[in-house]
């Protein structure tokens, strides 16, 4: 569904992005990990149309939308989320979910109808008044999602929805994510807590210094030399497989 | 509230105010109440750009001025009816809006550098209205006296006191309408957050170009209000900073982003304006008022006056707004 | 047609005219590049402060030049003082809230100058400053060419303290890295009013240059208001040599264009420039990428 071909984009002289390739086929959930400073949403800005890619394609369900531009790229079904979370912060949650909900529901009362809906799949549906700027972290994170969500994307770009969460938030999220994908939304995510990303993407691509290093099920990525040395520094699968010897 | 009582609430109060300049005491005063309602409307035509899409200008006179020169010209050099004209000049100060909207977005100024380049694009507008031809420069034109309806004209000022009514009741509903339509809650998002906005989808630099175009078209319309109500028009009239700071001030102190914070804000600036005037003769005594209250404001309400009232009935008004 | 001298005059005129500009701007510039505010305000604190050099000359008999310690030293404990009460309080959160709080300043100061002094223009007459001086096939006032010398002066001054004083050190390491120069147990608020009241104390050096062969009246705050920030934008807000090289060219492009355009038309000039630099090329001429 997403087909993302040599993506390339420096800054300066540094290659953030060096020649990437991802594939994030319809229905799944395809996770894109690496450790801090790897690209990661240097990445997802490329893709979404933030940031200009200086060379490389990005399809959209066989549609070429290198270069377009975000409002664009968002009606035609991609919508991402941002790891700093950029809430509507003087409006309530029940108008920054229904300012996603206007990009398919023109008329206000059906916008309405739908922000609500998506808010209370989310675990909202009881903040609906709140000021967004009065919200927690992980309310916060949750809007994030929920207005996207209410773009009704078909392909969704979750980046780091998860971090500074605690275990049973992560394990709330893990589960709203679950659902959405149930509902037939594909989804590519940039996530940081290993578990949850492991848990539930059957495809991960691992980016380190722009490139991607790796590319398989959770379980080869977590058994593959190349990806622990890129975390833990070099020489350290070896260490890991020869004991603690240091 | 629903939808019907606050229609059946603004009418009422719509049948008040036009009713309001029978019990009123004198002409003076009929004209005082006129100009709070039309300052409340040029307000409102700032609030559509500063207030609901968060785009600050410090120039708004350039849509002013540009709506007085334009139907006064047509008027007088080109013999149009002034009604004409006054349409004519609110689609002027329209397509000026979108253009410098186009330009300055384009360009992506946000914050204090749009205001500062619309404080320049009026000082651009102001000195060419000193020096060219066809605005008289700095003598200005004089719209020759004959009051007839058909000439937008009168001789008793209840009719421009009706006409300003009109204007602000009109304003009122396009901001009402903003505060309940797609086009709003894109404007809302944007003054809130122009990343995430696009993120949504909202193609942010189609919407802000609208949206100064609506402002600067409403503008406009005052522009033209105001060159027939005083039969005059010259550069620092029509493009003075007085204007756009009065514009400014009259929503901010009010509460910007909200339907009823300019006229608040009008009535506020009428009142203290009459008081400074009855025990001290010179001017600018209420300017330095309005300066304070605007530090006040921005320091301590950002919601302006209005935010005061509305923060009592706080979750009620997350299901109107 | 106009022949070349006159030009080259109009450029010397310019340019006199410029290096005031430049005390005006660097003021600004200090002040963005620092704090990173807009500080709208700062026409009418000139305008202040060139009342104060008036009273002091027409009242105290003080002479604008010997005045100039005293107006300086005036200014910046005002803008110390504005900073720590006023703006450094509200120096949080969105920048157009700073630029209203400055834009409701000036609107106070313009009108309080308008309710006491009156709206008609005021000039002093010093007359060992008032001969003229041949340059070249310029005529210059005198005043002009001492405030030339003085603007630059001052200017070197200023440089001088910034770049070699434990305050310019804390200045410049605050506007480069603010929570770092907290870090290391900086004052960052009390940098933060030195900065402001710097950059006023500049506005009062601009004051007694300005005033023996200009006027002030309530509203001179606003013409300077735009060339000001005119001038610090064509030289990339925050840049310390832009705004020198910005002064002088806003000083030849006024001059230049009443030379040709005249008086009414030639004001134009300002105001496009900055149009155009904030549309094509918002880091200033000078200026690299911020």
């Amino acid at each position: 569904m997403l087909d993302v071909r040599g993506l390339s984009r420096a800054f300066g002289g540094l290659k953030a992005v060096d020649a990437v390739d991802i594939d994030v086929p319809q229905g799944a959930i395809v996770g894109l990990i690496g450790p801090n400073g790897a690209g990661k949403t240097t990445c997802f800005a490329a893709i979404a149309g933030f940031v200009q890619p200086d060379s490389g394609s990005v399809r959209l369900s066989g549609t070429d939308i290198t270069g377009w531009a975000p409002h664009r790229i968002a009606e035609l079904g991609m919508v991402r989320t941002f790891q700093i979370t950029q809430p509507f912060a003087r409006l309530s949650v029940r108008e920054n979910v229904m300012v996603g909900a206007y990009l398919r529901h023109p008329r206000r009362a059906e916008a309405l109808r739908a922000a609500e809906r998506v808010a209370a799949r989310v675990g909202m549906g009881g903040m609906l008044d709140m000021r967004a700027g009065d919200l927690t972290v992980a309310g916060r994170k949750r809007l994030e999602l929920a207005r996207a969500l209410a773009t009704e994307p078909r392909l969704l770009l979750l980046d780091e929805v998860m971090a500074g969460l605690n275990p049973t938030e992560i394990d709330e999220i893990v589960g709203i994510v679950r659902n959405i994908r149930a509902d037939g939304i594909t989804i590519l995510m940039i996530e940081h807590v290993m578990q949850a990303v492991m848990s539930l993407a059957e495809r991960i691509h691992v980016l380190n210094q722009g490139r991607i290093i790796a590319r398989g099920a959770p379980a080869e990525i977590a058994a593959d030399r190349v990806v622990v040395e890129a975390y833990l520094g070099q020489g350290a699968a070896a260490r890991l497989a020869g004991g603690a010897h240091g | 509230m629903n939808a019907r009582r606050i229609v059946a609430v603004f009418g009422a109060a719509l049948v008040a105010a036009f009713a309001l300049p029978f019990v009123l005491p004198s002409n003076y005063a009929v004209n005082v109440a006129a100009m709070i309602l039309f300052t409340a409307f040029l307000g409102q035509s700032w609030n559509i750009a500063g207030g609901f899409a968060g785009q600050t200008s410090f120039g708004h006179v350039v849509f002013f001025g540009t709506g007085a020169y334009a139907s006064t010209i047509l008027q007088v050099a080109w013999g149009w009816n002034p009604w004409l004209g006054w349409i004519a000049a609110a689609l002027a100060g329209g397509v000026v809006g979108l253009a410098i909207g186009a330009l300055a977005f384009r360009a992506g100024l946000r914050g204090s550098y749009f205001a500062l380049v619309t404080l320049a694009f009026a000082e651009v507008f102001r000195i060419l209205a000193n020096s060219a031809e066809f605005t008289r420069g700095g003598l200005g034109i004089l719209i020759p006296s004959d009051p007839r309806a058909a000439n937008l004209q009168f001789k008793d000022p209840v009719w421009f006191y009706w006409i300003a009514l009109a204007l602000l009741a009109l304003s009122l509903a396009v901001a009402a309408w903003l505060k309940r339509s797609r086009f709003g809650a894109q404007l809302a998002a944007i003054r809130e957050n122009e990343d995430a906005a696009r993120a949504l989808g909202i193609d942010v630099f189609r919407a802000k170009t609208i949206c100064l175009g609506i402002s600067g078209a409403m503008a406009a319309a005052g522009g033209t209000f105001y060159a027939q109500k005083y039969l005059y028009v010259d550069p620092s009239i029509a493009y003075g900073v007085e204007k756009s700071v009065e514009m400014l001030l009259v929503s901010m102190i009010g509460g910007a982003g909200t339907v009823f914070g300019p006229l608040v804000g009008a009535a506020v600036l009428g009142g203290v304006g009459e008081i400074t005037r009855s025990f001290a003769a010179g001017q600018g005594l209420s300017l330095v008022v309005y300066g304070a209250i605007l530090v006040a404001i921005v320091a301590w309400l950002p919601d302006g006056l209005i935010g005061v009232f509305a923060r009592r009935g706080g979750a009620r008004r997350g299901r109107d707004a | 047609m106009l022949n070349f001298d006159i030009v080259l005059a109009g450029t010397v005129n310019g340019l006199a005219a410029g290096a005031i500009y430049v005390l005006v701007a660097v003021g600004l510039t200090l002040i963005y590049g620092v704090l990173h505010i807009i500080n709208f305000a700062h026409g009418s604190l000139l305008m202040l402060a060139m009342y104060a050099v008036f009273f002091l000359f027409t009242r105290a008999r003080i002479d604008p030049y010997l005045a100039l310690p005293l107006v300086v030293a005036g200014s910046f404990a005002l803008g110390y003082v504005l900073y720590r009460f006023l703006i450094g309080r509200f120096a949080h959160g969105k920048d157009e809230n700073i630029l209203l709080i400055t834009l409701g300043l000036s609107i106070i100061l313009d009108n309080l100058a308008l309710f006491f002094f009156t709206g008609d223009t005021q000039t002093i007459d010093v007359p060992h400053a008032s001969g003229i001086v041949e340059i070249g096939p310029a005529f210059l006032p005198k005043a002009k060419v001492i405030a030339f010398f003085a603007a630059l002066g001052l200017c070197a001054a200023l440089g001088a303290y910034i770049g070699r004083s434990d305050m310019g050190k804390a200045i410049r390491a605050v506007a480069r890295e603010r929570q770092g120069a907290r870090l290391v147990g900086i004052d960052v608020e009390h940098v933060f009013a030195v900065s402001y009241g710097i950059g006023i104390a500049c506005l009062g050096a601009a004051a007694c240059l300005l005033m023996p062969s200009f006027y002030v009246s309530p509203s001179s705050g606003h013409a300077f208001v735009l060339i000001a920030f005119t001038t610090v934008v064509l030289g990339g807000m925050g840049s310390f040599l832009g705004a020198l090289l910005g002064g002088f060219v806003i000083g030849i492009t006024e001059s230049l264009g009443g030379l040709f355009l005249g008086e009414q038309l030639g004001q134009i000039g300002i105001s496009l420039i900055f149009i155009l630099i904030l549309l094509l090329r918002p880091t200033g001429l000078f200026g690299g990428g911020r």
